[in-house]
């Protein structure tokens, strides 16, 4: 039997990611639509076996303008979907049936699941769902997602729906001018629609609406263009208003018009009186800002001193314990030296530095869900809004630039949950720039040996240099790279809820799972890659001392350039690339090549920098490329390995541009 | 008079959406259409973006969009934008 191809479609905050989890379980993939980085997730139905759920993104309108909106659009319109869910949101239905109405112009099979609508009995409100339906011409089935209420019902109603699919009448909320232009545009288009496998209703109103991409879709002759804009300027003129407004206009009307007849509110459910309550604190004039700071600052404390450090230090601990045996396991089966050291070197040390930011990585995506799911998110964007206005980000890019102080890999991977694709790529270029945990080891080294009186600033002026390259960066490509108009900053704030612990749980278990995939992957490789050049020289043989290996060429080579920078020394360089692995890393690649150890680095340094090169070697390492995890975070989420190495050589670029200004400024004064 | 110059806990009727593009398709699409009660519930903590109340839900705008929006003020009518205090 082949498989029934489902969707599931709803404004934002409508719970549809919870019905989306308790209709598949933990039976679901994640991926992207194609051409995009819109997540898609497909999951099997558990009691419909038979059947596959596309969640589609969570969107207010089918107009043209954002990704998510288009995606929906041609998922429904080319795969064809047998049957549309729409969550809607019984707590906010106007603007939830706004969307309603223009699924129905799709004229796919639909059924309407009516989402916390136990929120609104609750409540003292009511609406009258058998007459609603009536109405609509769509059937709806009240449930509650998180409470699993109602749920066999609408599967019952899915079967049912599947067996014999019901025709979605044709939405009649069209009257007068707008009725009679529909009309006259059907009446042009029908052929090109027909051909071109559009619904006819939805072309035209997209026409009417003076939608482009539906313009350019139907292939329309020049003549008919014409006459279609005549009929669409004589409707405007007749109402005074013009295209999009008026089908805007007409829809709210109508979905007015039916709520007056159904929908009986009295006052606001209960979580919206609890919202209100919780927003004179956290939006609070004075307080909301600090309440926020201190929010962070709680969650980096247990994320990284508390919980993750701990967890993190017993997978170190486990992976040491495994490669030790592994390597004695190795030793008593005789294997030749290099496939050992490839072993134990290469890949456990490589795969395991990374492996060991599992915890964290997993601890922080449970505080990012719960702040997601909980509604605040929202409201750390109403709040920080306008302090990332001016380098052309909104609220929402706070967040996970606030992370990149942690880590950088969380940081970018968190940049999903922006939903314009513009911010998100430029946040994922910003991110790294606020300076990551794992270079403090390099400033502890460097401030050590340079400046042990006055640690605490130079590490201050390390992280503001960081926050300064960001900020002017963003000037930089909002102006070149990103012009252009940027997504509108029209935010719901939904009510707080109690987020679900299965859709936390979930998230936890995809981000975990996304960052294992990518640690035995392109991590994988990339750390057989560097213990490759660290340890044969050109003619590939084996070495013992690195000093004469490919890397250390490469790092001679490097040298050269990074002249300028004030350290022209092979040994830094090295460090440098090395530094790609992890961060760490150019810490222990220092220490063995001047054949010290962490203590004696404080003696040896000196040998490689002055105090100047040491600072110019310090804004170079904050900036440049951040290391390979982070980086293969960033291909995933830019979904392109052009970009992603773009936007690895602009940072590097950045960061050898500042560490030049610095050194060669520097030089003059000192 | 414009939404933008509204003061927290005022409201009004929009009269007209201005614009164009992205912005206005999604000032509309939101449930910003002429006709519609909007009450100014706060600003924000750096004086932008504001939140506003209607149709029975809460959402924010910052105040260079809301200068698109027309409104017609009307006098003490917290009750009018579907959240009842």
């Amino acid at each position: 039997m082949t498989q029934a191809l489902l969707a599931l479609a709803g404004n934002q905050n409508s719970g549809k990611t919870t019905l989306f989890n308790v209709l598949t379980g933990s039976n679901q993939h994640v991926g992207n639509f194609p051409g995009v980085t819109v997540e898609k997730k497909v999951g099997q139905i558990k009691a419909l076996k038979e059947a596959a759920l596309v969640d589609l993104p969570g969107i207010y309108s089918l107009s043209p303008y954002t990704n998510e909106e288009i995606v929906t659009r041609d998922f429904i319109l080319k795969e064809r979907p047998q049957l549309i869910i729409n969550i809607v949101d019984a707590t906010n239905i106007e603007r939830n049936l706004y969307l309603t109405l223009q699924l129905m112009e799709l004229q796919v099979p639909m059924i309407i699941a009516l989402n916390m609508m136990d929120e609104v009995i609750q409540s003292g409100n009511s609406i009258d769902t058998e007459r609603l339906s009536k109405q609509l011409g769509v059937e709806i089935i009240p449930i509650s997602a998180a409470h699993k209420q109602g749920i066999n019902e609408l599967i019952r109603a899915i079967k049912k729906m599947l067996k014999q699919p019901q025709a979605i009448p044709k939405p009649d909320f069209c009257t007068g001018e707008v009725h009679r232009a529909l009309h006259a545009i059907a009446h042009i288009i029908e052929d090109h629609a027909k051909q071109n496998e559009y619904p006819l209703r939805f072309a035209a109103t997209k026409l009417v609406e003076g939608d482009q991409v539906m313009q350019e879709a139907l292939r329309l002759h020049e003549d008919d263009i014409h006459i279609i804009e005549e009929i669409v300027r004589s409707m405007e003129h007749a109402l005074a208003t013009d295209r999009e407004a008026a089908l805007a206009d007409m829809r709210y009307s109508y979905i007015e018009a039916i709520c007056k007849d159904s929908v009986c509110k009295l006052q606001e459910t209960y979580s919206q009186q609890r919202s209100e309550r919780i927003d004179r604190w956290l939006t609070h004039k004075y307080l909301g800002i600090p309440i926020f700071i201190g929010i962070m600052l709680t969650i980096f404390y247990i994320t990284f001193s508390i919980v993750g450090g701990v967890l993190q230090e017993w997978l170190e601990t486990g992976i040491e314990a495994f490669s030790e045996q592994f390597s004695l396991l190795l030793s008593n089966m005789h294997v030749s030296t290099w496939l050992h050291e490839l072993l134990i070197n290469g890949v456990c040390s490589g795969v395991g530095s990374v492996l060991s930011f599992l915890p964290i990585i997993v601890i922080l995506f449970f505080f990012l869900s719960l702040l997601e799911d909980s509604g605040y998110m929202a409201r750390v964007a109403f709040v920080m809004d306008r302090s990332l206005r001016k380098i052309g980000l909104s609220g929402r890019s706070f967040v996970p630039m606030l992370i990149g102080f942690g880590c950088s890999v969380p940081a970018i991977m968190a940049t999903r949950t922006l939903s314009s694709e513009r911010d998100r790529k430029m946040t994922i270029l910003l991110t790294p720039f606020m300076s990551c945990s794992a270079k403090l080891p390099i400033y502890g080294m460097i401030t050590a040996a340079f400046f042990p009186n006055h640690a605490a600033i130079i590490l201050v002026s390390v992280y503001l240099l960081g926050i300064l390259v960001a900020i002017i960066s963003g000037f930089l490509l909002k102006k070149t790279v990103f012009q252009g108009e940027c997504v509108p900053f029209v935010m719901e704030l939904p009510a707080y809820r109690i987020p679900a612990a299965k859709s936390v749980i979930l998230h936890m278990w995809d981000k975990a799972k996304d960052f294992l995939h990518r640690a035995f992957t392109v991590i994988f490789v990339a750390s057989i890659l560097i213990w490759f050049l660290q340890s044969f020289d050109w003619q590939l043989h084996y070495l013992n001392d690195s000093s004469q290996s490919i890397l250390a060429s490469i790092g001679s080579m490097l040298a050269q350039i990074l002249a300028p920078l004030g350290f022209n020394d092979w040994r830094a360089a090295t460090a440098l690339i090395s530094g790609i692995t992890a961060k760490e890393s150019v810490v222990s690649t220092l220490s063995v090549l001047t054949q010290g150890n962490d203590v004696m680095l404080t003696q040896t340094l000196p040998q490689i920098f002055t105090p100047l090169s040491a600072y110019s070697f310090l804004a170079f390492t904050v900036l440049y490329m951040p290391c390979i995890a982070a980086f293969a975070a960033t291909k995933r989420e830019l979904g392109s390995w052009r970009e992603a190495l773009l936007t690895a050589a602009y940072q590097t670029t950045a960061a050898y541009i500042v560490a030049l200004l610095i050194y060669q400024i520097g030089s003059l004064f000192l | 008079m414009t939404l933008d110059q509204i003061k927290p806990g005022n409201g009004g009727t929009i009269t007209a959406v201005r614009g164009e593009g992205a912005l206005r398709r999604r000032l509309l699409d939101m449930g910003l259409t002429p006709k519609t009660k909007v009450l100014v519930k706060k600003t924000a903590p750096m004086g932008d973006p504001i939140e506003l109340a209607l149709r029975g839900y809460m959402l924010s705008i910052r105040k260079e969009d809301a200068a698109n929006i027309e409104i017609e003020v009307t006098v003490d009518d917290t009750s009018t934008a579907g959240i009842s205090g």
